[in-house]
């Protein structure tokens, strides 16, 4: 069930070291793009196998002369074989970005590529994508934004039944789609929303990876807020079509999920949750019941399985933290569903996974558990009965982020009265805390006086004890520093005053 | 991070929620100079909150992280022939046979032997180059549809229709599944002439005229539809053939395979 599916672009031949290299390299570029806002990427489908049996010599970059000669045998060949092989060779070289400028810079080029697309010789037409799919690939926008007289093609054949043929179309709209809102605002008037909500139907898990991918594409969009999720006047829109409730049942856990599949729509999920448009309507579909199960599914599978589970837990997380802040989740009753001690479990189990496999991720779970926690006495109370406190707290040192997050979510528990930080002290929290108190981030220490607070005033024992743990000489560092003093001052009369 | 152990047996247990501690708080609990209130937080999309895990989805996109499980490889298989009456293309591999079988046998006009991308599109084109009775009824309301998956429109003529794809839906002016039919008389269903929502046409060739001419030749009008699922055939009625002839069955159209 949890079997992931390898990604068809294998590195060849690279040594480990390399590897790394490329990696850190890759995720710094991402880092300053995300930053920037300008966070784009494109998949690129290309079969190994079938390059392996084309003879595996290293593709060339074409000229001009050789693309037209190219394109030509493929259009007006006789032999059936050679025409065949003359697209071969052609998309070999579109591989090459200088092939793919002189392609686009050929009159006539891309109408006999289209030509070619919408011939009825199934084999041609198959080639005649992947030269597409090349082209759409390109970081050139001129080379992908060539490709847009083939749009409305693509689109038809996503209601076709060759499923290779739509994963390959459907790659090939999800490049396009994030090249640019220009063609973008061209593939919503030709119907990509209404075409991908038929299309997902489809039984086969290529196809619907592939089309959560496009869609995810889509839904990433800057002005998808605005035009591609809600209703426009014109035309369809995603909250508008019977996607969401598709998406849903796609995400339902069973034998049947398939993690790829999944995580592209759990990406579509949280790009519509987060653009906050209509997120009541997601919550009547049943969302929050949906995603809490995959939640306790993904939890369970933790230990099954060494599939990428973060890639899935990742977005989950996001989604259900966002919907529990909308108000309708108090109106349908939501967010009582999830004050099941098993969603408890599962995401401590989580957070333990992503401590040993992805550190970064931990706030996103802890964020999770401050909104489970924020306005539950229930869930407190099970962090409380369930033991989970010392395992919150052993994640303190992990960095100042998860620090503030694990001190905020101690604070919901402690703020809910005495009944509460009866069951907080006497035990490994005040030692932490002190520990806490002896940080250099501000943010840290402040979170650290706020739940001191709260504790010397519901449970005035703790006071005491914090005097006899030295507390006072940590507490005196910081009452100099302008953020932290009025507080610092605050608790040292309480203390002093026990 | 050490969990309580139980905890993964509490998960598969049954559902259920603590008894909730008695909630009993002091007006001095977050007052001034503190400041904590427990409240729920949403992050907008572009958040710097999310940067992590954004990177981490696209560097999974740009499959710079390796996954998990090998994909099966391709089998090949010994040579093998079409087996649909008339086609004789050889294949050595199921995926590309699929991919065959779909662009030309699967959505096939039983009157006219084309073949179309999708069933959609199929049914459009019988409706109007093989139903006497859309002719009919085409002069007196709209009824050419809008091609486009989702929109509701007809039109009177398919002109119109076309227009409505180039301004409305962006489409190409030559789009190949749309070619305006050269009406002979209402009562036609032959598929002699051009039509709407026409058939994949030639190989590479941008006309649509000279394919058809090529194809109509051979593809002899079956007045029967075969028994796919042809939704119109009720409206022919099985004994009226249309004085032209043509036996029963496919009739297999050599020349239009060869041409593959």
């Amino acid at each position: 069930m949890w079997s992931g599916r390898q990604g068809r672009l294998r590195p060849v031949g690279c040594a480990v070291e390399e590897l790394r290299c490329r990696w850190r390299e890759r995720e710094a570029a991402l880092r300053k793009a995300r930053r920037e806002q300008q966070l784009i990427s494109k998949r690129l489908l290309r079969d190994d196998a079938l390059e392996e049996t084309e003879g595996g010599c290293v593709a060339m970059t074409l000229g001009e002369a050789e693309i037209q000669q190219f394109l030509g045998l493929a259009q007006r060949g006789t032999e059936e074989k050679e025409r065949e092989k003359a697209l071969v060779s052609l998309r070999r070289g579109l591989q090459h970005p200088e092939t793919q400028q002189a392609f686009i810079l050929l009159e006539g080029s891309m109408r006999t590529l289209v030509g070619l697309l919408t011939s009825n010789q199934a084999l041609l037409q198959l080639e005649a994508a992947r030269c597409l799919h090349e082209l759409s690939h390109s970081e050139q926008s001129a080379v992908a934004e060539a490709c847009l007289p083939a749009t409305s093609y693509l689109l038809t054949y996503l209601s076709g039944h060759s499923s290779d043929f739509i994963e390959l179309c459907l790659y090939t709209l999800g490049n396009l789609i994030v090249e640019s809102e220009a063609v973008r605002r061209q593939l919503l008037p030709q119907g990509i929303v209404p075409s991908l909500a038929a299309c997902i139907q489809s039984p086969h898990l290529t196809v619907l990876e592939a089309l959560g991918y496009a869609l995810s594409q889509l839904l990433q969009a800057k002005e998808a807020p605005e035009a591609i999720i809600p209703s426009p006047s014109a035309g369809s829109s995603v909250l508008g079509s019977t996607l969401p409730q598709h998406i849903l049942q796609l995400l339902q856990p069973g034998p049947k999920l398939n993690l790829g599949v999944a995580v592209e729509f759990a990406w579509c999920l949280h790009y519509i949750i987060c653009s906050q448009v209509n997120n009541a309507l997601l919550i009547s579909h049943g969302c929050l019941s949906t995603l809490g199960l995959l939640l306790l599914d993904m939890a369970g599978a933790v230990q099954r399985t060494d599939a990428r589970l973060e890639l899935l837990a990742c977005p989950v997380l996001r989604c259900l933290s966002n919907l529990l802040t909308e108000a309708a989740v108090e109106i349908v009753g939501g967010a009582n569903q999830l004050e099941d001690e098993r969603v408890a479990a599962a995401l401590f189990i989580l957070l333990q996974f992503f401590l040993q496999k992805q550190p970064s991720l931990l706030p996103e779970g802890l964020w999770l558990l401050n909104n489970l926690t924020a306005n539950s006495p229930s869930f407190c109370t099970s962090l409380l009965s369930m033991d989970l406190i010392e395992p919150l707290l052993q994640l303190l040192p992990v960095s100042n982020v998860v620090s503030v997050l694990v001190l905020t979510v101690l604070c919901n528990v402690a703020e809910k009265g005495p009944a509460y930080c009866q069951r907080l002290w006497p035990g490994p929290l005040l030692p932490c805390l002190i520990g806490t108190l002896a940080f250099s981030d501000t943010e840290v220490v402040g979170h650290s006086l706020e739940l001191l607070q709260l504790l010397f005033l519901y449970q005035p024992e703790t006071a005491e004890a914090f005097l006899q743990q030295s507390g006072l000489q940590v507490l005196e560092r910081h009452q100099e520093a302008a953020q932290l003093q009025d507080r610092v001052h605050a608790l040292q009369k309480t203390a002093l005053h026990r | 991070m050490q969990l309580p152990p139980g905890l993964h047996a509490r998960l598969g247990g049954p559902p259920g929620a603590a008894e909730p501690l008695p909630v009993e708080r002091d007006p001095a609990a977050g007052a001034s100079p503190f400041h904590f209130a427990a409240r729920r937080v949403r992050f907008p999309r572009e958040h710097e909150f999310f940067e992590d895990g954004d990177v981490q989805r696209h560097l999974y996109l740009q499959d710079v992280l390796t996954q998990v499980a090998e994909e099966p490889e391709r089998p090949r298989v010994p040579e093998f022939t079409c087996q649909v009456a008339g086609c004789c293309q050889v294949f050595d591999s199921l995926e590309d046979y699929e991919h065959h079988y779909h662009t030309l046998h699967r959505n096939v006009c039983s009157f006219c032997r084309r073949s179309f991308p999708s069933l959609h599109l199929l049914d459009v084109h019988i409706l109007e180059w093989h139903d006497s009775l859309f002719q009919i009824l085409s002069e007196r309301q709209d009824m050419y549809q809008c091609l486009v998956e989702g929109c509701a429109e007809k039109f009177k003529t398919s002109k119109d229709r076309k227009d409505h794809l180039v301004r409305r839906h962006l489409y190409p002016a030559d789009f190949r599944f749309d070619k305006p039919k050269k009406s002979k008389g209402p009562a036609t269903p032959g598929a002699t002439v051009q039509g709407s929502a026409e058939a994949l046409g030639d190989d590479g060739e941008q006309s649509g005229g000279d394919a058809m001419e090529v194809s109509s030749e051979h593809a002899a009008p079956v007045p029967e539809p075969v028994a796919e699922r042809r939704t119109y055939s009720h409206r022919i009625p099985s004994t009226i053939c249309f004085g032209q002839g043509a036996s029963r069955g496919f009739k297999s159209s050599k020349k239009k395979k060869n041409q593959q």
